[in-house]
């Protein structure tokens, strides 16, 4: 048995409490030190669930570049109710799971008035409960139809960003009377593809077409081949809305298979999202049409705030990285940050936001906004507000590859998306 | 597309899937087989192959079969390299202990897999293939002037994937001549067989064990140069083949080469040709119904039918059952 040492290690007691008490004091001192002013001085702190990895990676850059433009410019103009704005970032890996987990981290470690930013549908409908559970407003830029079909809560809006359900309505009049009335659908057989099938085939029977044939393709799927006889040969127009890094293959290998005689091709801009046009392969897209959230190449008819945002952002007129023109960015999203944020100012300056307490209020001021003019605050266009179901409604652009640029042939209104009120989240208790 | 013509192109992509599945699945197993150990990180090993093959190619200038075939070349070789130099670093310190080994694996392939996405970034980005032009096929029909020829509407396949077939196949040859017939092929297969016996031969068990490790990284790697130009180069696309190449080994027999390639065969057509017979089939038997089959369901269903070779031969198709 060893003996065991009786020796004092030289601490007493007194020392052991002085250490204590200092110890205290310094961890505290975040508490009581910082700000000693005012409670005005303490900044604003909106936390962006930022897709950093995972398969929203491509995503998650840009729209941490769009945030980090916005917040600067919102500072440079003295903030928010003369608070500076801090923007907390945190990954959640485009994971449902881990997106709960970083709205409680937002809710609770982080101190943050508001959460922001998530994009991938999954993500807000594993994350927006969380936010609603713990009250916190949560401004998705997602283009998903949950938040005004209803599913989630009164916390959770989406004002910088149109929705799925209202993009699709909108193209099915161009789509009938300019490309066909015959027409075939590929699709993720996931949520986001679900949507588009539903909305598609409702809004093309409403223009007198016909869907003869649901493609639904398993969402990690690599090759496409194989699925491409089963295009009925009477097809006069095929909408695709594959997305992932599988879109390539997608598109080359549509190409090989139609060879020289294609259908009218009908895709969402969703598919080449931070890709490169010109890339090898995409030949076969040359004289095929898009749906595209905000023109990525800058139109003859620029306006001066899309020119603005553009220089801010950090973007040419061909929708690349200022920095590195193979970097070509999310042009079609993005802008719903860059919006977003600007609509959280103008909701806290409407409610007097103070602090946690007045979440409601910033709520209520939200659901009490309607029309967003075209400005530098809304670049992609004009936009109407429904504070009923928490979603904005704005115009859609449908343009066509030509010469190796996209050019915008249409650009529809805002009441061409409009769809009757799912949802009246302003019924609902805090 | 009728019945016959849609088989005939379903299998050709089927073969492509299987001859890159066999590659790198013929790595995982010779790791297996020789080494005893599962490495979680395979897939990332494939991953690699693809992105250095596009990180070769865009920095190789001249015509892009010039590149692609710079690629094909370089980039297996990195791969091995770095797969060895991972296994003589971090394996042998685990000491090739089983559990050891998969927590050791999955740490590098977290560091592979996360290296790449903050160096390579998250884009897919493609490469060009060495040649690639389409060729329509023909199907037979029964004529006025009896069998001819015709060329049904989007019934073609292109010359790469012809090159992918013919490439993997060869590689395969080389692999099994390799193990049959040269005397590094002889160590392998001794050390597979009874590791202390061939130590006490004087064979170098730890060189042996870092050159399986860095073969089975380069096969690996060539399967996805091969790929690429076809799918191309995203930090993800590792996981996909390492599932793939696991459940290939399991099905094809632990330990066994030629099972695994006869299970890539199998697994890789299995896919395509489910999706093509199951709704003809449905529709030959209860034609009334009209059944619509979709992709993910035919998907299940081929899965469900590559696990029920695991009901009825629990060793896999060529394993040789317990020791």
């Amino acid at each position: 048995m060893t003996k065991i040492s009786t020796k004092q290690t030289g601490t007493t007691r007194r020392g052991a409490l002085k250490t204590l008490a200092a110890g205290a004091a310094a961890t505290s001192l975040p508490l009581w030190a910082r700000y000693a002013q005012a409670q005005t001085s303490e900044p604003i702190r909106v936390g962006f669930q930022m897709h950093r990895t995972g398969i929203g990676a491509a995503y998650g850059r840009w729209y941490d570049r769009t945030t980090e433009a916005a917040a600067r410019l919102i500072n440079e103009a003295g903030g928010i109710n003369g608070r500076p704005l801090e923007i907390v970032v945190e990954d959640d890996g485009t994971d449902p799971k881990r997106g709960a987990e970083v709205v409680e981290k937002f809710a609770t470690q982080h101190n943050c008035d508001v959460g922001y930013g998530t994009l991938f549908s999954h993500v807000v409908a594993g994350s927006a409960p969380r936010a609603g559970e713990l009250k916190l407003p949560y401004f998705v830029v997602s283009e998903g139809h949950h938040v005004a079909s209803g599913a989630l809560n009164r916390y959770t809006v989406q004002p910088g960003i149109t929705d799925v359900k209202s993009q699709v309505q909108a193209m099915a009049p161009f789509v009938a009377s300019n490309l066909g009335k015959k027409v075939t659908m590929i699709f993720p057989d996931y949520a986001f593809g679900h949507d588009h099938r539903d909305f598609f085939s409702a809004a093309i029977e409403a223009q007198g077409g016909e869907v003869v044939a649901k493609l639904a393709i398993p969402p990690t799927e690599t090759s496409f081949t194989k699925y491409f006889p089963k295009i009925p040969r009477d097809t006069e127009v095929i909408y695709h809305v594959m997305v992932g890094p599988a879109v390539l293959t997608f598109v080359k290998e549509m190409g090989e298979f139609f060879g020289p005689s294609r259908p009218e091709i009908f895709g969402f801009i969703d598919s080449l999202e931070a890709v490169d046009i010109s890339s090898p392969g995409l030949e076969f897209l040359e004289g095929t049409y898009f749906w595209e959230g905000m023109p990525r190449y800058a139109q003859a008819e620029q306006s001066p705030y899309d020119k603005f945002y553009r220089e801010h952002v950090g973007v040419d007129d061909k929708g690349a990285s200022l920095s590195d023109a193979k970097d070509v960015s999310t042009y079609a999203h993005m802008f719903g940050c860059w919006e977003t944020l600007f609509v959280i100012k103008a909701g806290m300056e409407a409610a007097g936001y103070q602090g946690p307490q007045d979440r409601p209020a910033l709520i209520e001021a939200v659901e009490a906004m309607t029309e967003m003019p075209y400005s530098n605050e809304h670049p992609q266009g004009a936009k109407v507000f429904n504070g009923k179901t928490h979603q904005v409604f704005g115009p859609q652009y449908i343009s066509k590859l030509e010469g190796g640029m996209l050019k915008v042939q249409h650009t529809t209104s805002i009441e061409d998306g409009y769809y009757p009120d799912e949802v009246d989240y302003t019924k609902m208790s805090f | 597309m009728d019945f016959g013509p849609y088989l005939m192109l379903a299998s050709l992509e089927g073969a492509v899937t299987a001859a890159v599945l066999a590659l790198t699945a013929i790595g995982l197993s010779l790791v297996f087989g020789v080494m005893r150990v599962v490495n979680v990180a395979h897939g990332e090993f494939f991953m690699l192959g693809a992105v250095l093959a596009w990180w070769v190619a865009s920095h190789v200038g001249g015509p892009p079969a010039l590149g692609f075939v710079a690629a094909l070349a370089i980039a297996p070789l990195a791969v091995g390299g770095l797969a060895a130099l991972a296994d003589m670093t971090v394996l042998k310190r685990v000491a090739y202990d089983p559990e050891r080994t998969i927590v050791a694996t999955i740490g590098i392939l977290y560091i592979i897999q996360q290296v790449t996405l903050m160096t390579y970034g998250p884009e897919a980005r493609p490469v060009e293939p060495l040649f690639n032009t389409r060729l329509a096929l023909p199907w037979v029909e029964w004529g006025e002037s009896g069998l001819q020829l015709y060329w049904p509407w989007g019934l073609s396949t292109t010359s790469y994937k012809l090159f992918v077939i013919g490439a993997a196949a060869a590689v395969l040859v080389g692999v099994w001549l390799l193990m049959a017939r040269t005397r590094i092929g002889l160590l392998m297969r001794a050390t597979q067989l009874d590791r202390e016996m061939a130590l006490a031969f004087g064979i170098p068990v730890e060189r042996v064990y870092a050159m399986v490790f860095g073969i089975g990284g380069a096969l690996a790697a060539l399967g996805a140069v091969l790929i690429v130009p076809i799918q191309q180069a995203h930090y993800l696309m590792g996981g996909d083949p390492l599932l793939l190449s696991f459940i290939v080994v399991i099905i094809g027999g632990l330990g066994s080469l030629p099972g695994t390639v006869a299970a890539a065969i199998f697994i890789g057509l299995s896919d395509s040709l489910t999706l093509v017979i199951l709704p003809w089939l449905l529709n030959y038997f209860l034609p009334g119904l009209e059944i619509d089959v979709s992709p993910t369901l035919s998907k299940i269903l081929a899965t469900l039918l590559v696990a029920l070779v695991l009901v009825f031969r629990p060793q896999g198709l060529f394993g040789t059952g317990a020791k």
